[in-house]
């Protein structure tokens, strides 16, 4: 028990630690402090020069906006479409899809959408090609749309796996099936029956991975500078460029609107609650009326098709990045290259392998002490006295509802000053605070959802409670931990202001070379570094797969579950 | 809580402890090189071109057999990121032993890092010893960093000259001026437009705008005042507001950077776009990624030109290992291979004609590249205005088209 205790201990003082740092390193030059600078005198002008930037205001509608959308488009599409097929043939091909969808970084999807939906995209050489109008592309704002709405899908679409995934690992805790025909029982039909007696409970398992992601999606930053507009950018993409101002009094701007993040952030997880509230009172109203809802046919169908379609977007992407890596000469609107050559691959530069290195290295360790920490944390909490999914390891989850813009370059200031920055350890350790959460977030249901009477059991045989955890519990949770480690390993990889900024350039990856490759614009390189990038996490994801297969090769019952 | 605070407000007071190892000394060089030595200097460099990747990385692997210095290239994609770390590293106080080493920068970034202390004081690039065939006579902007002194703060790497390039395909006819260019803009709508400012190729598109609409470029070469800045930057400001409207978009969206709008002309969204490097039509379409059919061409009256440089910042961790890389950027061998088309393709600082005959066969032996004009066909070369006016302009341009209704 003792030892035991040292894990939620650890976690907290690797996650919170660095989060609170960063968050005073950015809060005290926004308030005018920062003596370097040759300003000491606590004061607002910084948050009067951000009130005074052009276009502010729009701005934080569109972080506002975009975010709110993206995080409720996703989670309806994902209810919608387990309230209408779980249990299903349909179900069971696109949850195979979770995976390697999950395993694609955002900004490489985002890339993928634009080759797809841009003017001089694959779509528009389509329709050139079938109806011969087209010579150029046409002048059309569709990418960097001053509303935000590709940016809005690619997060969708990014989104969408997962919550799909977080859904499935929390609907077995939810006894779904014995409601489901409850509800089938009483005249309902699948979707509304779903919302009555499913859903509440399902919510509250996935509240914490919904919220996450209006955290995430109200701050992005990579997305939002492929995909979003530009006069004016979202928030975060502004902080950016002021943090990057050569005119070093801009830095003092760039904290202040990193302070107006963190409220803007605030104020959509706030409208998201007040939301919540809105859904239940709807739902009420609705039981009370007594509305069956049999014919809802159509409406599955669409949460069908719509489930499919942002796969298949993504999916696609995937394609148009490949083929853009071996192509040669592609003009508009031809569909297809004029011919195809390696060459791009060929003359990747060497430096690639040191970066694949670095990413696995990285991704490996910070995959690996994530879980290791997690499942002390909740092995802690499960031989606590008041066992269950508390309050208690809430705390954990902080790093998820805070922006990452806003406390990066603050914890930068203090890694410095200990001359820590530019360290392996360093970086690690800012990974894991990025990928501990995400370990945690999908560890938890199934770890909860876990019978507690096998563990009974052992204990009435007189083993310890260390022989339930590692012959009992953790053998029977190996397809979720594994799921949880691949989960962490694609989140390590994906991570590139955290890297660039924490490991002075020093620990380049996959991400941080794609990122400065992309930067020059050219697209055959743009593919071939993006789906370098998607790689690795595919083959985590994949690993995970094989070895939990191997595993339950002859336990029917862990087969079934998770 | 308050402890932590309390540690970041005595972090952020910074020490008071003077900048590191000054009495490294390049005049004398054989101990410059023994230090060097062994030692692994960062250089951060922008990252987003194969090309230059591939030459630095030659650079680095032959400093490494000849003087045993191991140089790392650090891959950025916007060098403000390097000003931004160092800044962060002087407040931390972190006064030696710094991450970055070596760094690619001119202009208004250079003013930013020498106006706030953040390079190495003591002058060291005029020391070097491949300093002395520099062509300073001849190219003013070698010591005068966008009209500010350079003062042995930056060694000299590379000469950029604003050059434009059409799709011979597309446009038969480029205009040779800013007004041609108004003029054809309004005639083909939605076939222009000009990265983001303030990304710096969109910076300097404006830069040229000015000087050439403005009045008498003389003011320019002065620090920027609000009444300087009225009267000199209308004409640019009625410039834009008549071709905005006309802009590829519409004006309502802009390429991002550089590697954006070469990317258009390459899908045939735009028909001319614009480049720093006098050779770059010719390496893109060399990779494929311009069609062979894409030219260049210049602004009768001139168009901007400036050099490029390597800084050592005041911390830096490896600075005699960082001048031994800077010395060999500047030697006749490296800026050479430098110029090379094939290679990168970047004009020389030095001045040819003082070197050994050896060494001028290497240039000599350059052949242009297909898109590339000729030495004598590029034009006069426009000074960069002083650095208080970039400043200016992209605030004024933010307010003005920053945000469109």
């Amino acid at each position: 028990m003792s030892a035991l205790r040292l894990f939620p201990i650890a976690a907290f003082f690797v996650l919170i630690a660095p989060v609170a740092a960063g968050l005073a390193g950015v809060f005290l030059p926004a308030f005018g402090y920062l003596p370097v600078l040759g300003r000491s005198a606590l004061s607002l002008d910084a948050f009067a020069d951000v009130m005074a930037m052009p276009g502010l205001s729009r701005s934080i509608l569109l972080s506002l906006g975009s975010g709110l959308a993206a995080t409720a488009i996703s989670l309806l599409v994902v209810t919608l479409f387990v309230a209408g097929w779980r249990g299903t043939r349909v179900f069971a091909a696109l949850e195979r899809l979770v995976s390697p969808l999950l395993s694609v970084p955002h900004a490489a999807a985002a890339f993928g959408l634009a080759f797809l939906i841009a003017p001089s995209g694959f779509l528009f050489r389509l329709g050139a090609e079938a109806t011969g109008l087209l010579e150029r592309p046409p002048d059309l704002l569709i990418v960097n749309d001053r509303l935000g709405i590709a940016m809005t899908l690619g997060l969708i679409v990014k989104e969408i796996p997962f919550l799909l995934l977080m859904t499935l690992a929390a609907l077995p805790q939810t006894r779904a099936g014995e409601m489901e025909r409850m509800a089938a029982s009483l005249g309902y039909g699948r979707i509304v029956g779903f919302v009555h007696t499913i859903l509440p409970a399902l919510y509250g398992q996935i509240r914490l991975a919904v919220l996450a992601v209006l955290v995430f999606s109200t701050s992005v930053v990579d997305v939002a500078l492929i995909l979003g507009p530009t006069t004016p950018a979202p928030l975060a993409v502004r902080i950016l460029t002021w943090q990057q101002d050569a005119d070093l009094a801009m830095h003092f701007t760039a904290a202040a609107g990193a302070v107006l993040q963190i409220g803007v952030t605030i104020l959509a997880l706030v409208i998201w609650l007040i939301g919540e509230r809105l859904f239940g009172f709807v739902c009420r109203v609705m039981a009370l009326s007594g509305w069956r809802a049999r014919a809802d046919m159509a409406m599955r169908q669409l949460a069908a098709f719509v489930m499919a379609l942002s796969a298949a977007i993504v999916l696609a992407g995937l394609c148009l990045l490949a083929l853009w890596s071996v192509a040669g000469p592609w003009r508009f609107p031809d569909p297809l290259p004029d011919s195809f050559s390696f060459s791009t691959w060929m003359r990747m530069p060497g430096s690639i392998a040191a970066a694949f290195g670095h990413s696995l290295m990285l991704a490996g360790a910070s995959a690996i002490l994530a879980v290791v920490l997690a499942l002390g944390s909740l092995e802690f909490r499960a031989r606590s006295g008041r066992p269950g999914p508390g309050r208690a390891l809430g705390v954990l989850y902080v790093p998820l509802l805070v922006p990452q813009i806003a406390f990066l370059f603050g914890l930068q200031i203090l890694f410095s000053y200990l001359g820590f920055d530019g360290a392996f350890l360093a970086v690690l350790l800012v990974h894991l605070v990025f990928v501990f959460p995400y370990v945690l977030l999908s560890l938890s249901d199934p770890w909860w959802a876990w019978d507690p009477r096998y563990g009974h059991a052992v204990r009435a045989l007189g083993r310890s409670p260390n022989v339930v955890f590692w012959r009992v519990r953790l053998p029977m949770l190996a397809r979720p931990v594994l799921t949880a480690a691949a989960l962490g390993f694609a989140v390590s990889i994906a991570l590139y202001l955290p890297t660039l900024v924490i490991g002075a350039g020093r620990w380049p990856t996959v991400t941080t070379e794609a990122v400065a490759l992309a930067s020059g614009g050219d697209p055959r390189l743009i593919g071939a570094t993006a789906l370098l990038q998607a790689l690795l996490p595919f083959l985590g994801f994949a690993i995970a797969a094989l070895v939990a297969a191997f595993l339950s090769r002859n336990r029917r019952l862990m087969r079934a579950g998770a | 809580m308050r402890a932590l605070l309390a540690l970041i407000s005595v972090l952020l007071l910074g020490s008071l402890a003077q900048a590191g190892d000054e009495r490294l000394d390049p005049r004398n060089w054989d101990a410059v090189l023994a230090e060097a030595k062994g030692e692994k200097v960062f250089f951060h460099a922008w990252g987003g071109e194969p090309r230059i990747n591939d030459y630095i990385a030659w650079a680095a692997e032959t400093v490494k057999e000849r003087y045993g210095v191991r140089v790392v290239h650090v891959k950025v994609s916007d060098t403000a990121q390097v000003i931004s770390r160092v800044l962060t590293e002087k407040a931390a106080g972190r006064h030696e032993g710094g991450t970055v080493d070596l760094v690619w920068i001119n202009g208004e970034n250079f003013a930013a890092m020498k106006h706030q202390g953040l390079l190495r004081a003591a002058p060291w690039s005029t020391e070097l010893p491949n300093y002395r065939f520099i062509d300073v006579e001849n190219k003013p902007s070698v010591a005068l960093d966008f009209t500010v002194p350079v003062d042995g703060l930056e060694a000299p790497w590379g000469m950029a000259k604003l050059v434009f390039f059409y799709d011979t395909e597309r446009l038969s006819e480029p205009p040779a001026s800013a007004s041609q260019l108004a003029t054809w803009i309004a005639d083909n709508p939605g076939r222009f437009t000009y990265p983001q400012p303030p990304h710096f190729i969109g910076t300097t598109f404006l830069k040229q705008l000015l000087v050439e609409l403005v009045a008498d470029s003389d003011v320019l070469m002065e620090p920027a005042t609000d009444e300087s800045f009225a009267a000199a930057a209308a004409p640019l400001f009625d410039w834009l507001d008549a071709a905005h409207p006309k802009l590829w978009r519409k004006g309502r969206a802009f390429p991002r950077d550089y590697g954006g709008m070469r990317r258009l002309l390459a899908d045939g969204e735009i028909d001319i776009a614009f480049a720093f490097n006098p050779a770059d039509a010719s390496s893109a379409i060399a990779s494929g990624e311009l069609p062979d059919s894409v030219r260049s061409f210049v602004f009768e009256d001139g168009t901007l030109g400036n050099t490029h440089f390597v800084a050592i910042p005041f911390n830096a961790n490896a600075a005699a290992g960082a001048m031994v890389f800077a010395d060999f950027l500047m030697s006749p061998e490296a800026q050479a291979k430098k110029q090379d088309p094939h290679v990168w393709g970047d004009p020389t600082v030095l001045a040819v004609e003082r070197l050994s005959a050896e060494d001028r066969a290497r240039f000599d032996a350059l052949v242009l590249g297909i898109a590339t004009l000729a030495p004598d066909e590029l034009g006069p070369i426009l000074p960069e205005p002083h650095p208080s006016w970039v400043s200016r302009i992209e605030h004024e341009w933010a307010r003005r088209y920053g945000v469109v209704q």
